[in-house]
């Protein structure tokens, strides 16, 4: 259920901008891996590129490559709404579809598998809900809008809605920057039962989430604005936070710069 | 906060959304309000210096604005129910001449001495040729729509979009003399093939002559919607927002599966109000369809044989020559089109309001 990410030399434009240049790393399976940095070092940028999704915005492009256990996420052959399918995406602001329910919210990327069974889609609802610490919140209200409960459940229930159709890799852009202490508790708790089944790498400000959630940190960074942004130091999260190896990395997490 | 003119008003004001709230699962905007409630007690008591409350000021801007507005809206009940009130007035004595039954009579003649009209032929034309215009150009000018908002690359769906307003801006009479004049030639050829290919169904029967027909009407009712649906739910679909779309995509949908999951359902709302535009314009349109339609009274399904005639066509055609008996009876048959319109309207909204809780959380 988890899988191995390998990034090599991946550049990612925006346009004419180039936006982050020769990232290589590797992303372990069943490992929580936290990408850190300042405003605009393109650590979102990297975290979409590893599902395809930065293509979507118009004039964007990647190079380099980026494989999952072997396979060329890029290659040509490679059909993109199969890749986001096996890497699921969870967004900075909780995005449930506003004209679904809880439930067709949470089946809604089983629907776009085709899985149409009623036993099928109960099964998986519930067991995707129950997995994102959600069912027992939802499960007498499961008829109503998804957008009607607090920000801290809409994010459960995109968390849900991810897992729901069953990823190899979970993707979390800044999940909780809009969320609440409480709500971010709920969701780093989540983080550590999540991994053991899935690859979990996840884009954060926060830095004491990093060091809670993770066990690998990825820091970026640029020189100034307009450089591209690139990786400075990649290691496990103990080291990055006690002893890291490059001077940047400490001005940073220490708090003297960004 | 100190200006509330007096407390029971303030918790008048906070006290409704708190209410709302308790079945209303949002709830966000029924707690900030609950708590200005509470925060403006204190302070609004603060503010006045532990003395005694200010009294509540009778006349002010306030009042007067208040006053104004109320008068702007009673104006408009005033001249509604002025219209109403003449037409019942004009239209009862002709009703009341009628010879025939105003329902169910298929003809027009409310100038003879013994006035026989039915209103049944011209209603029943009128909503067959819009219902069969929006049958016709609301899957055509939603496709536009969704190429021009999502599939065009942003130049050609801008120099496109406005190609397509400049469509509404032409005068009906233009697009009645051309369906009359030009257009008649080609649905006149294709009306000709469904009668002898598909004479079997009711629709497209008969022995001739062809062109002047209700599919002529409804075609050129159908190019003259277009613009206005097109638009509307281009803009509706623009306005999807791109978390959602993303959120689509990123649970792996193609761009017609994401269009399907984020775009439609939630310009759904937006696209009834489009097609109900679209509707009201197809309903109440007078010159291009008396140009383009054969004038027939009589109930038929037949599509493309000379034919049909509609309430608001029958007005324009008919009023010049009509006596006082004639102009009741016309009317009357507007306010048939007015109950037809409101009816419509009415449904629409029924269906937008029943679909409420999910459109209003969308907000």
């Amino acid at each position: 259920m988890a899988k191995r990410i390998e990034a090599s030399n991946v550049t990612a434009y925006y346009g004419g901008f180039k936006a982050i240049e020769n990232i290589n790393l590797t992303v372990e399976p069943k490992t929580v891996t936290a990408l850190i940095g300042p405003s605009g070092c393109g650590k979102s940028t990297f975290l979409r590129s590893i599902n395809r999704m930065h293509e979507v915005l118009p004039g964007a492009r990647v190079e380099g490559s980026l494989t999952i256990d072997g396979q060329d996420i890029y290659d040509r052959d490679v059909d993109v709404t199969a890749v986001r399918r096996m890497i699921g995406m969870v967004f900075q602001r909780p995005n449930p579809f506003p004209t679904m329910s809880i439930y067709e919210n949470v089946v809604a990327g089983l629907r776009l598998n085709g899985v149409r069974r009623k036993s099928i889609l109960d099964e998986a609802a519930e067991k995707a809900l129950r997995s994102a610490n959600l069912w027992d919140e939802v499960k007498d209200r499961l008829g109503k809008p998804g957008a009607g409960l607090s920000g801290g459940q809409q994010q459960r229930l995109c968390i849900a809605r991810t897992i729901a159709v069953e990823p190899q890799v979970v993707l979390m852009d800044e999940p909780c920057s809009a969320l609440d202490p409480i709500s971010t508790l709920a969701i780093e708790d989540l983080m550590f039962q999540l991994k053991d089944k899935f690859t979990i790498i996840i884009v954060t400000h926060n830095m004491q989430q990093a060091a809670r959630v993770s066990d690998r940190t990825a820091f970026f960074s640029i020189e100034k604005t307009g450089d591209p942004g690139r990786l400075i130091e990649y290691d496990n999260t103990q080291k990055i936070f006690s002893n890291p190896s490059v001077k940047k990395t400490e001005d940073y997490i220490t708090g003297r710069f960004g | 906060m100190g200006d509330y003119p007096s407390r029971s008003a303030n918790a008048g004001t906070g006290g409704t959304p708190v209410t709302e709230g308790r079945e209303w699962p949002a709830g966000a905007s029924a707690r900030v309000a609950e708590n200005s409630f509470h925060t403006s007690g204190p302070s609004g008591s603060g503010l006045g210096g532990g003395g005694a409350l200010p009294r509540a000021r009778r006349f002010g801007a306030e009042r007067a604005f208040r006053g104004l507005t109320m008068a702007a809206g009673t104006a408009v009940l005033v001249v509604i129910a002025a219209i109403a009130i003449f037409l019942v007035a004009k239209a009862v004595p002709a009703l009341r001449a009628n010879t025939e039954n105003f329902w169910s009579f298929e003809g027009w003649f409310p100038n003879d001495a013994e006035p026989k009209f039915g209103i049944g032929a011209l209603a029943f034309g009128t909503v067959l040729s819009s219902a069969l215009a929006l049958l016709v150009a609301v899957p055509i000018a939603l496709g536009i729509a969704l190429y021009l908002s999502h599939y065009a690359p942003r130049r050609l769906g801008t120099t496109l979009g406005f190609l397509i307003d400049l469509l509404a801006a032409v005068p009906s009479v233009v697009f009645g003399l051309w369906g009359r004049e030009v257009f008649i030639n080609p649905v006149r050829d294709f009306s000709v093939w469904l009668n002898e290919y598909f004479s079997w169904l009711p629709l497209f029967g008969g022995d001739g002559p062809f062109g002047r027909s209700i599919l002529l009407g409804a075609l050129v009712l159908a190019i003259m919607v277009l613009p206005i649906i097109t638009s509307l739910s281009r803009e509706v679909f623009l306005q999807t927002p791109t978390a959602n779309e993303e959120a689509a995509l990123a649970l792996g949908a193609t761009r017609w599966e994401m269009i399907r999951t984020a775009v439609l359902p939630y310009g759904r709302p937006g696209i009834i109000a489009a097609v109900m535009l679209g509707l009201g314009r197809a309903l109440g349109e007078t010159i291009a369809l008396a140009l383009t339609l054969g004038i027939t009274f009589g109930i038929s399904f037949n599509l493309i044989e000379n034919g049909g005639n509609t309430i608001a066509a029958n007005i324009a055609n008919a009023f010049g020559e009509a006596n006082e008996t004639g102009r009741g009876a016309l009317i009357a048959s507007g306010l048939v089109l007015f109950a037809i319109t409101l009816i419509v309207n009415i449904t629409a909204r029924a269906i937008i309001y029943r679909r409420r809780e999910f459109t209003e959380s969308a907000a």
